[in-house]
């Protein structure tokens, strides 16, 4: 069987399970309480997997996911408010009719979203690593506040009125869609350029991989999704305040990324799905949630840096098989290497054993 | 002519604490490469520490009879207090929230940041992400979300200078206060040996290691050091806006943080100048533009800094080696 046909029936397939589920939905068999959270799951895994492709794949560290997200929102929310209705109303106002508005909608605010990462990612990806995180920090700070000033959309208020468009297939139906993109992305050579840009940017550019052009690539694409994830966001409760983009949402989206695993698609599902579930099961502790979620963060931290399912060396290659057998000793380097600014020859390597070996001894006399 | 004046004023005052601020920042960017993101958060605590000191110093007298906890903040300094509200209140409450807090730092140093200092730049960045979310949200479980109102250490009035402007005590006091804290930074990290380990330290771990310092122990009074300033920060703003909450840290620390950026990360006169430079724009920016942009004015410098000069003001370019 071609390719193409295969793949042509996969998507069919999971078209017509979308289309099966949401009809059950829409039949109310199952509890709405129930539905409501999976397709905030829904949203959420479209989020943070657009952050991997940024944070996982290509080790850029942005901070200002939900900036992205904002401007996808509200651009999209925009024109729902003001052209939603009476394109709906033209194309014959039934359900069909409000399905082509969203799908407008949602390419308008991607757009508008990837627009923004291409003005902010041009002059900040040049920057590296602290430096970057706290640009894209900023730069979500920034439409914060501007979204709080600008009156069309509300300001501080909040923007209330937009067509609630709550649709279980098209939420995930972006979802699935922002899964495959992300899998190809990696799964090609943009996606090998990418990888090797995280794993070591200077080999890269040696290589002749144009890094800025690649992350700038890498980056738009990124916010674009996070746009759409705005987009279905704005018109799940039909209510938008430029309180919910702050910072501690990007720190959310980066949360599911750092749970499940830099650099693991399934990860960032499996992480989006539980931090949008537990918060839910945790009814009760709700003053303690977010104290117990940042104990988590640290803990997962000190005790599995990589994730729950994060695993760099399946792109590492024999390299990364080879380097297992003495990990804590490799890891020992790369992290005094990225540390220091003015690194040491990889020659000195043998150098290097005999000073950790030094230090163990002087950690014993202690 | 006035107006400006007075907003200068009021620049340079909420700049001095930046800069208190920012050279927290700096100091620990400079030893360790990692962007102390708790810093904020520390300063928060030294706020509250202040909060708690001043009402217990104050109340001690009442405490012994008995009284509710409402009665004991009622009461604060200004009631049957067993000190009397003066400078010297001030100071020691001051100097406690700072021992205190250098404390936490330590701690947050010792069982956070040492454990994953093995691994990459990126995982501490996260942990310190998560370090301050704690302290972020543990602040809300333990202080409790609504604001709380810091009792007044002195008695504030304003001093009329020339040309009609005016500065309150409490300005004056959180300048000489913090002028005379840089100075003593200045001293401890250039006239003792300890200091001379950590310009060690910042210059290159690895070599000093060699050198037989030792490392952990200079990486922990970096951090104590720092967060004894943020503390006494707090403590300050606290005297000047009396409004607390356990949120307030998030903001201020960032902006502290494009200071330090904006004067030279881990150059401690560049972290004093940015603070300045970020206090005094954004005052003018709330004075003659418009209050509601005050929050974008310290990002826009940063990003204006980054693509012009990203070892900012201060700083001394670094060479990428292979």
């Amino acid at each position: 069987m071609p390719r193409y046909l295969r793949n042509l029936i996969i998507a069919l397939i999971v078209l017509a399970v979308l289309y099966g589920l949401d009809f059950v939905f829409q039949a109310r068999m199952i509890s709405p309480y129930f539905i409501r959270i999976l397709m905030l799951s829904g949203i959420a895994i479209t989020l943070a997997v657009s952050l991997n492709l940024i944070n996982g794949f290509t080790g850029q560290f942005s901070i200002g996911h939900a900036g992205f997200m904002a401007v996808g929102a509200y651009s999209s929310a925009y024109f729902s408010v003001t052209y939603g209705a009476n394109l709906a109303a033209t194309l014959g106002g039934g359900k069909l009719a409000w399905a082509i508005c969203l799908a407008a909608a949602t390419i308008i605010g991607a757009a508008f979203a990837g627009l923004a990462g291409l003005v902010v990612g041009v002059p900040s990806l040049r920057l590296k690593g602290d430096y970057l995180a706290i640009v894209t920090l900023g730069f979500g700070q920034i439409i914060v506040v501007f979204l709080n000033n600008i009156e069309v959309v509300g300001g501080a208020r909040g923007y209330s009125g937009i067509p609630i468009v709550q649709s279980f297939f098209w939420i995930f139906l972006i979802a699935v869609l922002t899964i495959v993109v992300v899998y190809n992305i990696v799964h090609s050579a943009f996606g090998r350029a990418l990888i090797a840009i995280r794993e070591d940017e200077l080999a890269a550019e040696a290589m002749g991989v144009n890094t800025t052009r690649y992350k700038v690539m890498a980056f738009v694409i990124s916010s674009a999704m996070a746009g759409a994830g705005g987009v279905l966001l704005a018109h799940f409760d039909g209510y938008l305040n430029p309180k919910s983009f702050e910072f501690i949402k990007s720190f959310e989206i980066l949360i599911m990324v750092i749970l499940g695993g830099l650099g693991s698609i399934v990860g960032s599902v499996l992480g989006a799905i539980l931090l949008t579930v537990l918060p839910e099961a945790l009814r009760g502790f709700a003053e303690y949630r977010m104290v117990i979620y940042s104990l988590l963060l640290i803990i997962l931290m000190i005790t599995r840096p990589q994730g729950l399912l994060g695993s760099t060396a399946a792109f590492r290659g024999w390299r990364g098989r080879r380097r297992k057998k003495s990990r804590t000793e490799a890891e020992e380097i790369t992290a005094e290497d990225t540390r220091d600014s003015a690194s040491v020859d990889k020659a000195t390597l043998g150098e290097r054993q005999s000073e950790t070996s030094l230090r163990e001894k002087d950690s014993k006399n202690k | 002519m006035s107006t400006f004046l007075q907003q200068l004023i009021n620049g340079i005052s909420l700049g001095a604490i930046y800069s208190l601020i920012a050279l927290g920042y700096t100091m620990v960017y400079g030893v360790l490469k990692l962007i102390n993101f708790a810093h904020g958060d520390v300063y928060m605590v030294g706020a509250f520490m202040g909060y708690y000191l001043a009402n217990g110093l104050g109340a001690r007298g009442a405490q012994a009879i008995g009284q509710s906890a409402d009665g004991l903040i009622a009461r604060g300094l200004l009631g049957s207090g067993a000190m009397e509200p003066s400078l010297i209140t001030a100071l020691v409450v001051m100097l406690l929230a700072m021992a205190i807090c250098a404390a936490l730092g330590v701690i947050i140093e010792r069982f956070a940041y040492r454990p994953v200092r093995k691994y990459s730049r990126l995982t501490a960045l996260i942990t310190a992400i998560g370090v301050s979310l704690l302290l972020e949200n543990g602040g809300q479980v333990v202080f409790g979300a609504d604001p709380k109102f810091f009792p007044e250490l002195f008695k504030k009035r304003n001093i009329d200078l020339f040309g009609g402007a005016s500065i309150n005590s409490a300005d004056i006091i959180v300048l000489v206060i913090a002028i005379a804290l840089m100075i003593g930074l200045q001293l401890v990290v250039f006239r003792t040996k300890t200091g001379r380990a950590m310009r060690a330290v910042s210059f290159n771990l690895q070599s000093a290691k060699l050198m037989g310092i030792n490392t952990d122990r200079i990486i922990m009074f970096t951090f104590a050091l720092g967060s004894a300033l943020a503390a006494a920060a707090g403590v300050l703003v606290a005297i000047r806006i009396p409004r607390i909450d356990p949120l307030m840290g998030i903001l201020v620390g960032l902006k502290a943080f494009v200071a330090a950026v904006l004067g030279g990360i881990g150059n401690i006169p560049g972290a004093v100048l940015g603070g300045l430079l970020i206090g005094i724009t954004e005052t003018m920016v709330v004075g003659y533009l418009s209050p509601t942009y005050k929050d974008a004015v310290a990002f826009a410098i940063l990003i204006l800094i980054l693509l012009f000069r990203p070892s900012g003001l201060l700083g001394s370019v670094a060479q990428e080696k292979v």
